[in-house]
């Protein structure tokens, strides 16, 4: 058994909304997995389940070898970060930070000990007595982060903590969040809706979709590999694009090109996922597209347009190349870079 | 700077306000310290007498009462138990319910919390028989624990408790739950602190009820050491009417100033964490 093992666990909430649907999930010790989804697709409510924070309609949660579906929240040893800190507004920094281990029974100068160890690891030292309505939002989001890491939890528990912070600022967390998890190397769960910050966190990733588990695995895996339509969808930046086609006798018809030698064996109407990044240019390519907007990023230009009937249609091209509205490229696909899935169950049908 | 038209009408009404409330009040000390008959003959005075500290000693050790045991200053002390029972007792009572029924998802909480709010419509006039039978019954009648217990129960303050915790978020709570915290302990270390602004207001007002308690203590009450001040201001120096002797108006207004004293220590005592409630706000 692993560190962290769901099992069959459902919530059903009172007024009968079904949030999590039987899903079964193992995390190893020190591992970094982060739960991303769309919004209301259960993420929170799966994390707050292992948090205690929610009953467990179905299912076992297991923890460090025990069983914690009916163990009190103040007994299970996780530690949570919310979106909003949820920080204590009548204690300054170092009570905020000492409370958890005053509550333990833990002595005096351990406890002085160990606030002043993680404030200097968050760079907080100063501000240990402020309260935190005297705090910028970042400093406030690293008090978050030392009031768990001081009382050195079996498990972090992070629910959207960036989403309030600027756009420069959930970059530079994002990375300190990182390397702080690395070098403290407890297990984490970070829930998230951003798929960037997802892909980069995380040493695995568990896509869910209404409630489902869609996709596990690790985020290379997951955006090389995408088993379902939505996953193909919600992973990668900018979206995947999306044609209908018919697949019959391994040959793709899209309406205007063919593709030959499909390795699958599926017949039917399906559609067919191409990631901007796996265009290429080429003389007599399978796609014209007519360009109607250009976005430089500088090191590469985001290339958008229509095909036939298909709008906005992406395309990455180099940066250092020119192109301009009204221009027509004629682009082919990456060999093997193209994703077919069933147009009526979203599953995958293709090898890659 | 420049004074704006409607900064001076401002001024005007607050100081008309400021001089309505505070001139009864001066028309009151001043003719404590005056001598009786000169009241009598004059009327009331807006200028300071010479008679300060003889009617001021006279109404502080001066016994009354058919006893001929009971001063001001004994009565003073009664209100000011009285009323510190009543304040700390409803404060603590209604902080602690309003918690049970913000923070304990029972299904009763709300027709438990109509039900109390109700009682508001039932002060302890219209059930003051009931209660004397009750409190007579368990034989508290002249006790110190009669005079409060009756009154502690406050629907107002279990109200303003429960609407200032619905406002608490609910993250509050369980990060506070996942740091090892009970339900005591998260009444006291969160609950009680945030809210201490609004324990000092409840205070101040429930300690002003309790003081100003008329009826209650007077049908409470057979043995004149149990007698409060408001009492007092009906009973005390009422001989002077029905014999020879003047009126003694002048002790009348002493007592009436020095019984002001206890509520307005309360306030000017209190207000200090008023008004650091004001400035940061904790919320
Ligand atoms: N207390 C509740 N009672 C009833 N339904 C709830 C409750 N909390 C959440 N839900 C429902 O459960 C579903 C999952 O909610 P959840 O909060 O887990 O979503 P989420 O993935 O965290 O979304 P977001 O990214 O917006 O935070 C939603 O449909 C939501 O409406
Ligand atoms: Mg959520």
């Amino acid at each position: 058994m692993s560190f962290l093992d769901l099992k069959n666990v459902t919530k059903i909430y009172p007024n009968g909304t079904k949030a999590v649907h039987e899903t079964s999930l193992s995390v190893d010790e020190g591992e970094f997995m982060v739960f991303v989804g769309p919004s209301g697709c259960g993420k929170s409510t799966l994390l707050r389940m292992v948090a205690g924070l929610e009953d467990i309609t179905e299912g076992d949660i297991n923890l460090d070898g025990q069983l914690i579906n009916e163990v009190d929240p103040s007994e299970r040893d996780i530690a949570m970060v919310f979106q909003n800190y949820a920080l204590y507004p009548h204690m300054n920094v170092y009570n905020n930070l000492a409370y958890g281990l005053k509550n333990r029974g833990i002595d005096k100068e351990t406890i002085e000990q160990k606030v002043n160890d993680a404030a200097k690891l968050l760079q907080i030292s100063d501000f240990l007595q402020r309260k935190p309505s005297m705090l910028s939002g970042g400093q406030r989001q690293r008090v978050a982060m030392g009031r768990a890491i001081v009382r050195n939890p079996k498990i972090f528990l992070f629910d959207e903590p960036l989403s309030n912070l600027d756009a420069k600022l959930r970059i530079q967390m994002r990375l300190e969040i990182k390397k702080l998890q690395q070098k403290v190397g407890v297990t984490s769960i970070f829930v998230t809706h951003d798929q960037v910050e997802a892909m980069t966190l995380a040493d695995r990733l568990a896509v869910i979709n209404n409630g489902i588990i869609e996709q596990l695995g690790t985020p290379i895996e997951i955006y090389n590999n995408p088993e379902s339509l939505f996953v193909a969808g919600f992973i990668g930046s900018p979206q995947m694009n999306f044609l209908d086609a018919n697949l019959n006798n391994k040959t793709l018809s899209a309406e205007n090109f063919e593709i030959k030698n499909i390795d699958s064996d599926y017949n039917g109407e399906v559609t067919l996922g191409i990631r901007p990044e796996h265009l290429i240019e080429s003389e007599n390519g399978l796609i014209n597209l007519k360009v109607e907007l250009v976005e430089q990023l500088g090191s590469d230009n985001l290339v958008y347009g229509q095909i036939k009937n298909i709008k906005d249609f992406c395309y990455r091209s180099p940066g250092n190349q020119t192109i301009k509205k009204g221009d027509t490229l004629s682009l082919n696909i990456e060999e093997n870079k193209y994703y077919i899935f069933d147009k009526n169950t979203g599953k995958r049908v293709n090898q890659i | 700077m420049k004074i704006k038209p409607l900064q001076i009408v401002a001024h005007i009404i607050l100081i008309i306000g400021v001089l309505l409330m505070v001139l009864p009040i001066w028309i009151s000390f001043a003719s404590s310290t005056h001598e009786n008959v000169s009241i009598l003959t004059e009327g009331m005075r807006f200028t300071l007498g010479d008679q300060f500290s003889r009617n001021y000693n006279e109404v502080l050790n001066e016994k009354g009462g058919w006893s001929e045991e009971v001063t001001a200053a004994k009565m003073f002390i009664n209100s000011f138990i009285m009323a510190l029972g009543i304040a700390t007792l409803k404060v603590a009572i209604s902080a602690m319910s309003a918690y049970a029924l913000v923070y304990y998802r029972f299904k009763l909480a709300v027709p438990i919390f109509w039900l109390i709010f109700i009682t508001l419509l039932v002060p302890l006039e219209v059930r003051i028989f009931p209660s004397y039978k009750i409190v007579s019954d368990l034989g508290l009648t002249n006790s110190y624990t009669g005079l409060i217990l009756p009154l502690v129960a406050s629907a107002t303050a279990t109200f303003f408790f429960r609407q200032f915790y619905k406002t608490i978020p609910d993250e509050l709570l369980e990060s506070a739950k996942l740091d090892g915290a009970n339900a005591w302990s998260f009444f006291i270390d969160f609950l009680v602190p945030l809210s201490k602004t609004m324990i000092a207001a409840m205070f101040i007002f429930m300690f002003v009820y309790g003081y100003s308690q008329y009826l209650w203590p007077l049908i409470m009450t057979t043995a004149e050491e149990y007698w409060t001040v408001v009492m007092g201001m009906k009973i005390i120096y009422t001989e002077s009417y029905e014999g020879v002797a003047l009126p003694r108006t002048a002790e009348r207004f002493a007592y009436i100033i020095l019984s002001m004293i206890p509520p307005v220590l309360v306030v000017v005592f209190l207000q200090k964490w008023f008004i650091k409630g004001l400035i940061q706000t904790e919320k």
